[in-house]
């Protein structure tokens, strides 16, 4: 079943088009990959997807319902749940109420603000911060405080999770256990689209990866296909 | 003698609002002990014009208005990080509902309708211009104070052909108590505004408001709701503010120093607690009350604002976080001196 489904989104910047006709989907339960090189278009089709500005032309649709066009607290709220390449906690909040505000305003139909707490310390506990849940998010490690997001996308429960960049910036233990992370968040049924330049990573997490390259697909395929594509290695690595 | 009264109060004021930074601070503490003195401070500001001199009543008065301006300002600008320019047009909306029903109403009604006035127009104004950021949104603010001026005096001129109207006038002791009454209200709103969850998605959106709303939090609600709550405030003392006036025109009742002073005043005391503003707004009015009478008698009575000039730039320096955040620094030195000093003795 296709949770996902992209057709013909564009997005111009003035004349520039920073994503340019992409039809994609995303089936439900995967772990999927999105790569390209910088400006290739990556983050703007994060924005699309999440509400940040509406893509035109082109329709996405979650769950087979029309998405674009919503704002991003209703997308929110329908179960697409995102983080940020350049982290964006709420650095004067403790980590809990950085959670907490995810469960009490991204769910779909709400919840108390006992039930809130609880899963909104439930998450912390789930990406390994629970003794950290009082201190200030800015006063955290960078690999914490994305965690700190990863749990406030998740207490939204969302059906849908969009990870920009995850791993940027991580050491390689931190990147293990990121990717240990990704495949927690999948067994616990939440599908997953993730950008991501740490090839390893995304070869190793991934069941299909889609590669942009200004603005246009130019792949799409397993990791194996992905990385035997002659089209892909002349992207990367020049001609 | 009516500084002392009047400073006496204003303590008492500053206290009320230490009082709910402390509840929302989730601190248990003597928690009976200061109820009590809460209950009791207050009895002492409600008691001024039983035992104090006739003037101490009416400079309360204006302290008092000039802390609920502040106090309502810095609800929307301080969490959000939106520099409100609009006090004054909420204002002075405020001061020509007074204006048009004082007579034929009982003040409770007119300061109602005042208030709700304030909060309609804020209401329109938020879903138009919360969407602008920054220096944007300030000037459009600052815009709708002279644009609703000129659009009056060009009534009055044009259409009605009178200047300005008369206020019918209320006692002094009344118009104070109706000040204070506001004044709790505020507090009570302040306590749970912070204290719910509308207060967390408030902080959320000044901390970061794109992350804000792709968690779910409706800014632009939030946003113009809480614009909108400030300005009921804001109308609702101009309500009352006005019979005492007297007289209004659109040049006294949209006056831009109705914006600019809370706003200093806000700075000074700090924005991070409700305390803050309370205190500079206290501070500032007595201070000017002070400087006019004695400057007065030099003839200089204006000059008073070079003194607020120089005081606003001394405290942006020297405190950026306004006298809470010195407060603060004091406490937390005392703190880690204290057990210090207690292995000293012992």
């Amino acid at each position: 079943m296709q949770i996902l489904e992209g057709e013909g989104v564009t997005k111009y910047f003035g004349g520039l088009a920073a994503v340019s006709k992409v039809d994609f989907s995303v089936t439900k339960g995967e772990v999927f990959g999105l790569i390209g090189p910088n400006g290739a278009g990556k983050t703007t089709l994060f924005n699309l997807i999440s509400g940040a500005f509406a893509p035109k032309p082109g329709v996405i649709k979650f769950r087979g319902e029309k998405i674009s066009g919503l704002s991003p607290h209703k997308i929110c709220r329908r179960g697409v749940a995102r983080t940020f390449q350049d982290v964006r906690v709420f650095a004067n909040m403790p980590a809990l109420q950085n959670v907490l505000l995810g469960s009490l305003f991204g769910t779909p139909t709400g919840m108390s603000e006992a039930e809130a707490n609880k899963r909104a310390i439930e998450l912390l506990d789930f990406v390994g911060l629970s003794a950290m849940k009082d201190i200030p998010a800015g006063g955290l490690t960078l690999v914490n405080q994305k965690r700190v997001e990863v749990a406030r996308a998740l207490a939204t429960r969302a059906e849908l999770l969009m990870l920009d960049e995850l791993m940027a910036g991580l050491n390689p233990t931190e990147t293990a256990e990121a990717m240990e992370l990704v495949t927690r968040i999948r067994k616990r049924g939440v599908t997953i689209f993730m950008i991501e330049h740490v090839m390893k990573a995304i070869m190793g997490v991934c069941d299909r990866i889609m590669v942009l390259h200004h603005g246009e697909k130019i792949a799409e395929g397993t990791p194996k296909e992905i990385a035997t594509s002659k089209k892909v290695i002349e992207v990367y690595l020049g001609e | 003698m009516q500084y002392l009264l009047t400073s006496i109060c204003s303590l008492c004021m500053v206290y009320s609002g230490w009082f709910i930074d402390r509840l929302l601070g989730k601190e248990k503490r003597g928690k009976w002990l200061t109820s009590g003195v809460l209950l009791l401070t207050l009895a002492l500001v409600a008691t001024l014009p039983v035992y104090g001199t006739s003037y101490a009543p009416i400079l309360m008065t204006t302290i008092i208005l000039y802390i609920i301006l502040a106090v309502s300002w810095t609800m929307f600008s301080g969490p959000t990080g939106y520099m409100s320019l609009a006090t004054a047009a909420f204002f002075g909306v405020g001061i020509y509902t007074a204006a048009f029903m004082a007579g034929d109403f009982p003040p409770p009604v007119f300061i109602l309708v005042g208030g709700a006035a304030s909060f309609i127009l804020a209401l329109g104004v938020g879903a138009l211009t919360l969407r602008l950021r920054g220096i944007y949104f300030a000037i459009f603010t600052f815009g709708l104070v002279e644009l609703i001026r000129h659009v009056l005096a060009f009534i009055e001129l044009h259409v009605t052909g009178t200047r300005g109207r008369f206020v019918f006038g209320v006692d002094n002791e009344t118009i104070f108590y109706y000040m204070l009454g506001v004044f709790v209200l505020l507090m009570i709103t302040a306590y749970f505004l912070n204290r719910s969850k509308f207060g967390l998605a408030l902080r959320s959106i000044g901390e970061y408001e794109a992350a804000a709303a792709h968690t779910g939090v409706n800014v632009t609600m939030v946003k113009i709701v809480t614009f909108a709550v400030s300005a009921f405030f804001m109308g609702a003392v101009g309500a009352i503010w006005a019979t005492k006036l007297h007289y209004v025109d659109p040049g006294i009742a949209f006056n831009p120093l109705f914006t600019f002073i809370p706003v200093l005043m806000a700075i000074f005391g700090g924005m991070g607690l409700l305390y803050g503003p309370i205190i500079g707004a206290a501070f500032f009015t007595l201070l000017k009350e002070f400087l006019t009478t004695t400057l007065a008698k030099y003839g200089l009575g204006e000059l008073y604002m070079l003194f607020f000039g120089v005081i606003l730039v001394a405290a942006i320096l020297f405190m950026p976080n306004g006298v809470v955040g010195v407060i603060q620094r004091l406490t937390q030195k005392w703190r880690k001196g204290g057990p210090v000093e207690e292995h000293a003795d012992t």
